[in-house]
Parts: structure tokens; sequence; C-alpha cells
């Protein structure tokens, strides 16, 4: 998740729009528009936010901290509060057998487990602290190239959607038909060509 | 411009034809790598290769893992329709070696090691030692962008069909 790191994963993208001048004021104000802030709310279980790449949990963007020679290095950095299942399946038990004794009767109706369940989920959230994961960016704001550390869909997709937010820009992901699309200069008619292609067939 | 998800879906297989036309370049065409990259010393297949077979609704999936392992199964697969869904590559230029595996499906790349670089000591010298991380990155993402042009240049072209399919075919039968 670290560009530092001795072994990473790499998602390309392209940057799409233009930002307002002067570019680093306007990224730095992006950045701390929507730098991450502590989880504080006890029913929320997850923020997603700008974070400094050499203080990743002292977001400070101020100045050009972020900028590394032609590259504008940052992270973005996601809090979330997990609950083990087996810790909530013995404290859901724990408060069943506690109702049931309080009650008398021999069993809980449906909706009686339901809200347990959900009383002590959310009582567990209140209690239980967020755990920070960090993934490293490296933008080339000048060749409109993106690089972040990392692969899975869903984290992908927190950063396009926080990135639009900030900067007003939009993340191209490069997979085959976007590389072949925007990287490669073709001509129209080449478009269309692309557009119309099926798999090859190498057997024989 | 195709939506990201249905464009992700429909040309997925244009990825894993850039693998498997990769791994004919690497055996059969180094040229071809070298006028991507001049600093290129050489370029093998590594530890992993994944082959994937659709056919209407049947999928198979192969896998060979291991240093030197035997790539016999995986030419045969080929032969038989499948193509290359991922591929660990190592990257040689002078003394320096990177290594990487690059899905077909994304392009994303996955277990990227670069040669070594020094540790931060200091604050001070925390932005050489990023710069120098991201010009080892830049190396390989610069080399295999090239490598993509190129393959799109030949896939657009009548020649894909005329000559190039054919001569993967060729290498194939020629390997077993």
């Amino acid at each position: 998740m670290g560009l530092l790191s001795s072994s990473v994963s790499i998602t390309r993208y392209q940057v799409q729009g233009k930002l307002e001048k002067p570019i680093l004021e306007t990224i730095a104000a992006g950045l701390k528009k929507k730098a991450i802030s502590d989880v504080d709310d006890p029913t929320v279980d997850k923020a997603v936010g700008w974070t400094s790449f050499e203080k990743p949990y002292q977001p400070d963007f101020d100045g050009s901290s972020f900028v590394y020679g032609n590259y504008l290095v940052f992270s973005l950095r996601i809090d979330r509060k997990t609950v083990p299942p087996k810790l909530l399946q013995k404290h859901v038990v724990i408060e069943s057998d506690k109702r049931l004794a309080e009650s008398g009767r021999p069993y809980l109706s449906r909706s009686e487990k339901e809200r347990i369940r959900d009383q002590v989920t959310d009582r567990l959230y209140a209690t239980v602290p967020a755990t920070p994961n960090i993934y490293d960016i490296i933008w080339n704001y000048e060749d409109c190239i993106l690089c972040f550390f990392f692969n899975l869909k869903a984290t992908n997709e927190e950063l396009e959607t926080l990135f639009l937010r900030s900067f007003d820009l939009t993340l191209i992901r490069m997979i085959p038909y976007t590389a072949a699309h925007y990287a490669s200069d073709l001509k129209s008619t080449e478009k269309d060509i692309l557009l119309e292609l099926s798999r090859t067939s190498f057997a024989g | 411009m195709l939506d990201i998800a249905v464009a992700y879906n429909r040309f997925k297989f244009l990825g894993e034809e850039f693998l498997t036309w990769l791994w004919f370049a690497i055996d059969q065409d180094p040229s071809i790598l070298r006028k991507a990259d001049p600093d290129l010393s050489s370029l093998e297949i590594g530890n992993r290769i994944v082959l994937e077979k659709r056919h209407e609704k049947a999928f198979e999936r192969m896998t060979i893992k291991g240093e030197n392992a035997g790539l016999e199964e995986a030419m045969l697969a080929l032969q038989k329709g499948a193509l290359v869904a991922e591929l660990n590559l190592v990257y040689r230029s002078a003394e320096h070696k990177w290594q990487f595996t690059l899905k077909g499906e994304s392009l994303n790349l996955s277990s990227m090691k670069t040669p070594k670089t020094a540790a931060p000591e200091s604050p001070e010298n925390m932005e050489g030692v990023v710069l120098e991380k991201i010009f080892l990155y830049d190396k390989i993402l610069q080399f295999l962008e090239k490598l993509y042009k190129t393959f799109i240049e030949y896939r657009l072209s009548d020649n894909w069909q005329k000559r190039h399919v054919g001569l993967i075919k060729k290498w194939s039968r020629s390997c077993l």
C-alpha cells in the first residue's frame, strides 16, 4: 500500500479536466477540504479522506509539503470500525440470556432478537476504535497521470469518488479499453475499429 | 466513450491478448521489447503464468507457478484456445532487476519489486528517496505503456489476422 514498501501494487489512472490557477494552491485547498477527520460520531463506522504521505496521522497540506520534484505525493486514508463477528455473537448471546431471565419467557420473538442484535452492534461500534488504512498516491500533474498503490475495486472506487469531490477532476482507470482509447493516440477511425474488436483465438 | 464497467467486461480479452502477444514477443521477437526500452537487458517470464479459456458458459483456468517452471502445458492450453490472464515478469537493465505481475483484464500491476533503494535516514533526505523510487516505478510503467501502444497498433491493423495471429499459432505449435 505504501510506495516505499518492498512490494507494491499499482493502479494507473489518467486525470481528466483542468484546475484553476495557481494550481498548487487549488490542489492544497482540495486536499484540505477533504482531509481525513477522526471518526468521532459513534454511529459512523467509516471515514475517508486525504492525508499527508510523511505524516499520515497528522495531515498537513500547508506550503509545498506534498510536492516532490514534479510530482504530488499524498495518501488516501480510510478509517474503518470493525467488530469481529465472534465478539458480536458473544454480546448478543449475553444480552439475549439477560432479556430471557428478566421476562421469564422461554424464548424471544424474531423482532426482539433483531432489536437486540442492532442494539449490541451500535453499542460495540460506539466503543471500538477505527482502524486506519493508508494508500499512497503519486500524481504527475503535467502528464495527467496518477498512480494509486492499491488494486482492490472498492478502494479504487473510494479514491475515484473522493478525487472528483475534492478537485472536480475525473480519474479514468487505465484498463485495456481506456489504455487503448486514451493513451495510444488513436485516430477516430481506429477508435471505431477498437469498439468492434472481438476476442482472437490462437487455437489450432 | 463507453461506461467503465461495461468497457471492463467487454474488453478484458484485449489485455489477455496483450499478455499472450507479450509472451510470444519475449520468446520470438525481443527486438520489439528493446525498441520500447533501449536500456532493457532482458525480459523473462517469472514465477507465475495464468491462462484462462472461456467458451460459451464454460470457464477453465490454469496456473503454473515456480521458478524456471516448464511452460509446455501453458503452450498446450494456448493451442486449445486459452489466453494469458496473468504474467509474472522479470525485467533487467544493467545489473538492476525488477519483478512484477501484470493482470490482463485490468492491466494492474502487483507484487512489484524494484531494485533496492536507500532507506530514508532523516526527513531531509525523504524527497530524494521518494523521487528515486518514483523513477524506478516509472521505468516499468513507461516500458509497459510503449509495449501496449505497439500491441494496439498491431491489433487494430489488417496485419493482426493476416500475420501476427498466424505467427503466434505457428510458434505455439513449434514449441510442443
